[in-house]
């Protein structure tokens, strides 16, 4: 059960988390540098937050055309489990592995603040072992998170259980408080908020639990698999 | 301005004949104020620099602690006054690269930031509210990309920072002790240059410029790239953790003259270069100014021409600059070259030794009358009073600020910004806790009490977490040390800071002086920040949420000392008074007894009292638990004062306590057997927060409303004006 992180320059998100990955939930990690390909025996696929490229166009623009990508693109092509956090998601977004862009909060202001999130669709590799509604509090930190796409899309990824996570209030002006999708497969999964800072109980204020079974959930995929 | 005719007769006579151009700008940078620290630089020796746990090495730019199981924390600060005031984006950004590549340079991984932001009256100035929301959008932009958590500051607002800013920046790092880079050069050693292109920027930073770089008209402000800093600090620490690094220095005010020249006689060797081999971002660039551009993200290394080829492939992995640009020589001397041609070829010890000054000090006469206080009209209820200072651009949440830092990536923070300290966990099982704090207000009436208070503030708020203070950084920013009076003040201060870190056998480890900080209408008041860091080794305590019917200790005495507090200063527009002064004995005593009930685990919450003084410090742990409280100001010890100052006197060494009401009989225990001053002086419950003063209500507001506009008021001000 091997597990790739992959690393951008200017991804800061990549050792929080390999340490959840490897130490918390004891999955073989690996980190993986953008320049090269993934190896074929890759079980899932994580693309960690953090400022990749600096944000310099458009947060995950640059990235979203590193040679590491087509690895990527053509493993969720197989159905393997590809989670995008924060600046991850940003770059699933911006090479078309996932509907939507993120554009500038409503605030205009990076925001650090923890929110609460609520379970839309549970049928994703991410999300098999959290219930349907169920509430999940987890810190956002970004400048560029507020979702968005045109009605017609919205309606669409509505319609094919493609919202996996909305906020539980209106936190930056993202449309239908949409937190997280997934591709029409499901196996490519894109949040903006970071589960990796909530699932010890050391560091989240209020309850570490639900953070925790987005991972768990993917122990259960890929234990499901073997 | 470069250096003056008396520095200049001495810079001929040491070397024996006239300086060259490039000669004179090495020289003129390294002996600035900035780089050369000449004029406190003899005083500053008075500080205790050792301890038990504090590691020693040449040519740190931090302070290294040895926490234990093999592991460091380092720890820095830096301000960027100057270029912020001018151009508050830039400056501050800039000045959070400075003190991350400090942190860097032993070979740590940077951890934390924290920020200490200082303007002028934002509520009638816009300039200041203009700086203001630039330089928090600086730190915010700089700290979120390189994946530092900035954790902790303070920001605050006087009427002497008008036009201008003070922007201080601390790092903390964390690191293998066996990592640390250990400073030394080997012959045949080759010195490179990592990290951005050397550009036209920031030239004259370091508080010099010739006539002719002058009359171009170059900008000296630094321009911030902080990705370009996230490479490097990722190479850096790649290429320290496979051992290639024998030295390593950033390169910051000054720029390549006080690195290399700083190198040089720290590690006691000469250093030969050429400036045609450092990469420039433009192609005509002088060697003059190449060798004093402040341009950012550079670091300097020095490696052995074996380990440098692995060195350039991690460089290459980044995409980063890496250029080699001269060897180490044994001659001590800085010789710099272009091509064939010398340019500068002086000793390493004479560039980097400037003479010290010893500058004549006279204690201020505005001094003498300052304790004299005005008679205030007494009022019966002082709920207006309290809404107002809640609502005060000093005391209100800093919310807005640090919700646009990313405070939580790298997974350490514990105890978040908000409360007192922030507390981060170490790999080695054991935390870290943090405050850094300032009062120019107290310490302009009373420039040692108050750098003594700043000092043991920043003690109380790690010492609520349950830490044992063990480090100190002080920065101490100041006017013209060349005004006699301005000078006493700065003595002072360190004096204080001395006798208070010897006393509290407290290390100071790391520490910046910036001085010249003149605004067009003066000086700056006396604004000495201190940052104290202590350490944990089993649990913090996390503030607990209270509940109704816990209960309210106050540790310490309350007096008659309001001066410099925000009720004298923000409510009756008052400068004077008693500024408040810590009793050694009874800190030592209270901190001891704090640390000591935090261990037994049976309080929910310990929070300091400061700012606004006990009605202010009441309503914080009101408003972050959503409960009211009942306090009855005749129980609480101390001197026998009116209500308002009992509310609003700002004296040290308080503590509020919260418990339950099953362990109260045992926390009173442990108090009396300290023998330290205490009092339970109220309950939580209801949704009010009611001070009386013999049954008589003085202040009763409701905590919803209370907190909307604690929260609510300095977004609103930075916002809408």
């Amino acid at each position: 059960m091997k597990v790739g992180v992959v690393v951008f320059p200017g991804s800061n998100c990549d050792r929080d988390m390999y340490h959840v990955l490897s130490d918390v939930f004891h999955f073989d990690t690996q980190y993986f540098w953008h320049d090269k390909g993934l190896p074929k025996n890759i079980d899932a696929v994580i693309l960690p937050g953090g400022f990749s490229y600096g944000d310099r166009l458009r947060a995950g623009v640059i990235a979203a055309h590193s040679p590491i990508i087509k690895d990527v693109q053509k493993m969720a092509e197989k159905g393997i489990p590809v989670l995008g956090v924060c600046n991850g998601f940003q770059i699933l977004v911006e090479s078309g592995l996932l509907p939507g862009v993120l554009l500038k909060n409503e605030s205009l202001n990076f925001m650090c603040e923890w929110t609460e999130l609520i379970v839309e669709n549970n049928k994703t590799p991410f999300t098999n072992k959290l219930k349907l509604n169920q509430k999940i509090p987890i810190p956002i930190a970004n400048g560029e998170g507020r979702y968005y796409a045109d009605d017609e899309t919205l309606k669409k990824l509505k319609k094919k259980n493609q919202i996996v996570f909305r906020y539980g209030d209106k936190v930056n002006g993202s449309a239908n408080r949409i937190a997280g999708v997934c591709n029409e497969d499901g196996n490519v999964v894109g949040m903006m908020p970071h589960p990796e800072r909530a699932v010890e109980s050391e560091i989240n204020p209020i309850d570490s639990k639900p953070s925790s079974l987005i991972f768990e959930s993917l122990l259960v995929q890929m234990g499901a698999k073997n | 301005m470069s250096l003056e005719p008396r520095e200049l007769d001495e810079l001929k006579s040491k070397i024996g004949r006239s300086p060259t151009s490039t000669e004179l700008q090495i020289v003129a940078a390294e002996w600035s104020e900035h780089c050369s620290y000449k004029s406190s630089k003899k005083h500053l020796k008075m500080l205790p620099m050792t301890g038990p746990l504090v590691i020693n090495e040449k040519g740190y730019d931090s302070g290294v602690l040895d926490v234990g199981g093999g592991y460091v924390v380092t720890a820095h600060i830096e301000s960027h006054n100057h270029p912020s005031a001018v151009e508050p984006y830039g400056g501050a950004a800039t000045g959070v690269g400075g003190v991350v590549r400090d942190i860097l340079s032993a070979g740590t991984r940077p951890i934390a930031i924290f920020d200490g932001l200082r303007f002028g009256n934002i509520e009638k100035d816009k300039q200041a509210r203009w700086l203001f929301k630039n330089a928090v959008r600086g730190v915010a932009d700089y700290g979120n990309c390189l994946g530092i958590p900035t954790i902790g500051g303070e920001v605050e607002f006087d009427d002497c920072y008008e036009n201008y800013a003070l922007v201080d920046v601390a790092c903390v790092g964390f690191g293998r002790k066996d990592k640390l880079i250990k400073n030394h050069a080997k012959k045949g050693d080759v010195v490179v240059l990592l990290g951005g292109s050397t550009g036209r920027d920031g030239i004259g930073g370091s508080q010099f410029a010739s006539d002719s770089l002058e009359s171009e008209d170059r900008s000296a402000v630094q321009i911030p790239d902080p990705f370009i800093e996230k490479l490097i600090i990722e190479a850096i620490l790649e290429a320290r953790t496979q051992k290639l690094i024998h030295a390593m220095k950033d390169l910051g005010g000054g720029g390549l003259s006080c690195a290399v020249s700083e190198t040089a006689d720290a590690l006691d060797i000469g250093i030969e270069m050429d400036v045609n081999k450092v990469h420039t971002r433009e192609n005509d660039m002088h060697p003059d100014e190449i060798m004093v551009s402040e341009s950012q993200e550079r670091m300097l290394i020095v490696t052995s021409k074996e380990k440098l080829k692995k060195l350039e492939k991690i460089c290459e992995k980044f995409r980063i600059g890496c250029s080699v640009i001269g060897s180490v020589k044994f001659d001590n001397k800085v010789h710099v070259k272009k091509g064939n041609k010398t340019f500068a070829n002086l000793s390493a010890d004479i560039i980097a030794n400037a003479t010290l000054l010893d500058l004549p000090s006279k204690k201020p006469v505005y001094l003498e009358t300052i304790t004299q206080e005005k008679k205030f009209k007494p009022i019966t209820d002082y709920s207006n009073t309290m809404m107002k200072l809640l609502s005060a651009p000093n005391i209100a949440s800093k919310i807005w600020v640090y919700s646009q830092y990313d405070h939580e990536v790298g997974i350490r923070t514990v105890i978040k910004p908000g409360g007192d300290a922030s507390v981060l966990r170490l790999d080695n099982g054991k935390f870290l806790s943090v405050k850094i704090d300032g009062n120019p207000k107290q310490c302009y009436i009373n420039p040692r009490e108050g750098a003594i208070g700043c000092f043991e503030e920043a003690c109380r708020n790690v010492v609520c977490t349950g830490a044992k203070p063990v480090g100190m950084l002080d920065h101490l920013q100041f006017g013209s040390p060349k005004d006699p009076e301005i000078f006493w003040t700065f003595l002072e201060s360190l004096k204080g800071l001395t006798d208070f870190a010897k006393d509290f056998a407290i290390p100071c480890i790391g520490g910046k002086v910036s001085l010249y900080n003149e605004t067009p209408t003066g000086s700056i008041k006396p604004t000495p920040l201190i940052g104290v860091l202590g350490l944990i080794d089993k649990k913090p305590l996390v503030p607990q949420k209270i509940t109704d019917g816990d209960c309210l200790v106050i540790v310490g005495d309350t007096k008659d000392e309001l001066g410099g507090s925000e009720y004298f200063e923000y409510i009756h527009k008052f400068i004077g008074g008693n500024c408040p002064v810590v009793n050694f004995k009874e800190s030592k005593k209270n901190m001891k007894t704090i640390l000591d009930i935090i261990s037994k685990q049976i309080i929910k919450s310990a929070h300091d009292c400061s700012k606004g003084g006990l009605a202010v410090a009441v309503s914080e742990l009101c408003m972050t638990s959503q409960i009211g409280c009942n306090v009855s100001l005749d129980l609480v010890p101390g001197e026998k004062l009116s209500s308002d100052r009992i509310l609003f006197s700002e004296s040290h060494s308080r503590y509020l306590l919260t418990v339950e009401k099953k362990n109260i009989s045992k926390l009173e225990k442990i108090l009396k057997n300290n023998k330290v001053s205490f009092k339970m002086i109220g309950k939580f419950g209801g949704e009010k927060i009611h001070f009386t003063n013999n049954d008589t209500s003085v202040i009763d507001l409701r905590v919803d409303k209370v907190h909307k506009t604690w929260i609510n008021s300095l977004r609103d001000l930075v916002l809408h004006g």
